[in-house]
């Protein structure tokens, strides 16, 4: 699309565009080009020789078990994240969509945790779940289960989970409404007076109706796992126990800037953008066509 | 309402509430923490009602005067820096692309779709993904624990020019056609005209970015050394650093409640335009 109207200057536009050609050339396509360039290259401890090594740091990535764990560690707890996310805020999206009196303020009511920073959520969940002083993991100790996700991994991921879910859960809400209240109230009226009950129209029509809904917010929530919780990981977790809940991002993070490993890290960046990049891919060719019935 | 089912409104009503007061349950609880004295906190059980040391604690948290173990800088200062930043990316981010916008829309120049998929490519790559090498040319800028380090790098992305572009498609040529003839130049059209056309669309990307900005933790965690130029969100991660015994939870509870104060304020009272910006910025 294009307008047909236009105004006309040989330097107005160039002035126009320059402050943002200026800040992404500078702090996007000059680092991102830097990692691309260390990714290939590898330097001593002491940063004084650098040498070009090839794909060899991909290489060691790949022979790398602790890096493997981490892409599973990643892959599970993106899964999940996103299903149990998608599944609740189904679930209270469904009824809040029912209810006539009192939507308004029960959304209001769901969705400010969006604004919580993920910092913030990963320090109320520590403090929730804190095996010493937390008052939950003091009522599971009581109910005779032994919590303590500073030692064992399952508790530690768990932990992160439920505060990466919580956080979410407001924007897949939000989502899941809009779509269920765009769906034409003709449909569900027309089932019901051909006898449908609620359980069999939610899983004929609105579910159906909701699948473009669902699976762009599939796309969002597992971007969402991979990038955005990076804080949530490091102020509930730091990883911990040992490396049982380091995902990709946290892993880069500590490869690069604690291990100072700038190469591995720079070639792990560069895995990261090309998964970027590839579920930007997904996201448009797939969401574009609608996945309806 | 379909048909009438009053166990399932009543059923429906039940589960909302349950969300809400799940959802709540960890603020609540962080909210109670923060009243009492730091020994209270620390029993087990902690106390689950609201304690008398509520000004206290907020006072002694907002001036940093505390004796824990970690940081013990102001949290009023923290604050203050946290706003400036929010405040700017925001703004900042809003300036540069309605102006970049523009430039793409309403003018025809060489490279013009070269600089739109340059823009474009830049959406795909959160900071998150090329730490390293950005924090090295923030460091070598000499921008390290700088207002301009905090909020500059996290300005170049390009989610913001793409709504106006999209927007600006929408607006009938008519109108700058009307401002043709009646002699404005560009630079008059877009300042009466489309600047406040796009108001709508600011706001909803102004509560966004605030967000977006006020939360921000990698970032500011690298290149943020001195603690007069921490975020309020790094302020909290460095006062529990410590470990368990020596946090005093109550004070970093009572931050973190302050931390969450200014962006759920925006979003509950900004609703609408939040609700707009979030669905317009992932179309």
């Amino acid at each position: 699309m294009e307008k047909q109207v236009v105004f006309r200057s040989r330097w107005l536009p160039w002035a126009l565009i320059a402050p943002q050609l200026l800040v992404i050339s500078v702090f996007f396509f000059w680092p991102a080009a830097q990692a691309l360039l260390q990714s290939a290259q590898q330097s001593d401890a002491f940063g004084t020789s650098v040498q070009w090594v090839g794909l060899e740091n991909f290489h060691n990535l790949w022979n790398d078990a602790s890096y493997l764990a981490s892409f599973q560690t990643t892959a599970v707890f993106s899964l999940l994240v996103a299903g149990l996310g998608l599944g609740l805020s189904l679930l209270l999206a469904v009824f809040a969509d029912r209810v006539v009196r009192g939507s308004g303020l029960y959304r209001t009511l769901l969705i400010w945790p969006y604004a919580v920073a993920p910092a913030v959520a990963g320090v109320l969940w520590l403090f929730l779940f804190s095996p010493s002083i937390g008052i939950v993991s003091y009522l599971l100790r009581q109910n005779g289960f032994a919590w303590d996700s500073l030692l064992n991994s399952n508790h530690a991921m768990a932990l992160i989970v439920m505060a990466a879910v919580w956080k979410q859960i407001s924007y897949n809400f939000l989502f899941f409404l809009a779509g269920l209240q765009s769906i034409p109230k003709s449909l569900v009226e027309a089932a019901a007076m051909d006898g449908a009950r609620p359980w069999r129209r939610f899983w004929t029509i609105q579910f159906p109706l909701l699948s473009p809904t669902a699976f762009f917010l599939l796309v969002i929530n597992i971007v969402y796992a991979f990038f955005d919780t990076f804080a949530i990981v490091d102020a509930a977790t730091k990883g911990g126990p040992g490396k049982d809940t380091a995902i990709l991002v946290y892993k880069a993070y500590f490869d690069g800037f604690k291990a100072m490993d700038l190469g591995g890290s720079a070639a792990q960046s560069v895995v990261l953008m090309v998964v970027v990049v590839a579920l930007t891919v997904v996201q448009f060719r797939f969401v574009e066509k609608k996945v309806n019935y | 309402m379909v048909e009438r089912r009053p166990w399932l409104d009543a059923l429906s009503h039940l589960v909302l509430i349950l969300g809400v007061l799940v959802v709540a349950f960890p603020v609540y609880i962080a909210f109670v923490a923060s009243t009492h004295i730091a020994q209270e906190v620390v029993q087990v059980p902690m106390p689950l009602l609201p304690g008398a040391h509520l000004w206290d604690n907020y006072a002694m948290a907002w001036q940093g005067e505390r004796q824990g173990s970690g940081s013990h800088a102001s949290v009023g200062r923290m604050m203050v820096v946290s706003l400036v930043c929010a405040l700017s990316i925001a703004i900042g981010k809003i300036a540069i692309s309605v102006l970049s916008a523009f430039a793409i829309v309403y003018f025809r120049f060489p490279l013009r779709m070269a600089f739109f998929w340059a823009i474009f490519v830049t959406l795909m790559l959160p900071v998150e993904v090329r730490i390293g090498p950005t924090y090295q040319v923030v460091a070598d800028l000499g921008l390290l624990n700088s207002y301009a380090g905090l909020t500059i790098p996290l300005i170049a992305s390009a989610t913001a020019t793409f709504l106006f572009r999209q927007f600006f498609l929408s607006v009938p040529d008519e109108l700058a056609e009307a401002a043709r003839v009646d002699g404005a130049g560009a630079m008059r059209f877009f300042i009466d005209i489309l600047l406040p056309l796009s108001k709508t669309t600011m706001a909803a990307l102004f509560v966004i970015q605030f967000i977006y900005g006020w939360n921000q933790y990698l970032w500011p965690l690298l290149i943020t050394t001195k603690e007069n130029m921490y975020p309020v969100v790094i302020g909290i991660r460095q006062m529990i650093s410590g470990g368990d015994a020596q946090t005093e939870w109550n004070i970093v509870l009572a931050t973190a409640m302050l931390a969450m104060l200014p962006p759920a304020l925006v979003v509950m009272l900004m609703q609408k335009w939040f609700v707009k910006g979030l669905v317009d910025t992932e179309k």
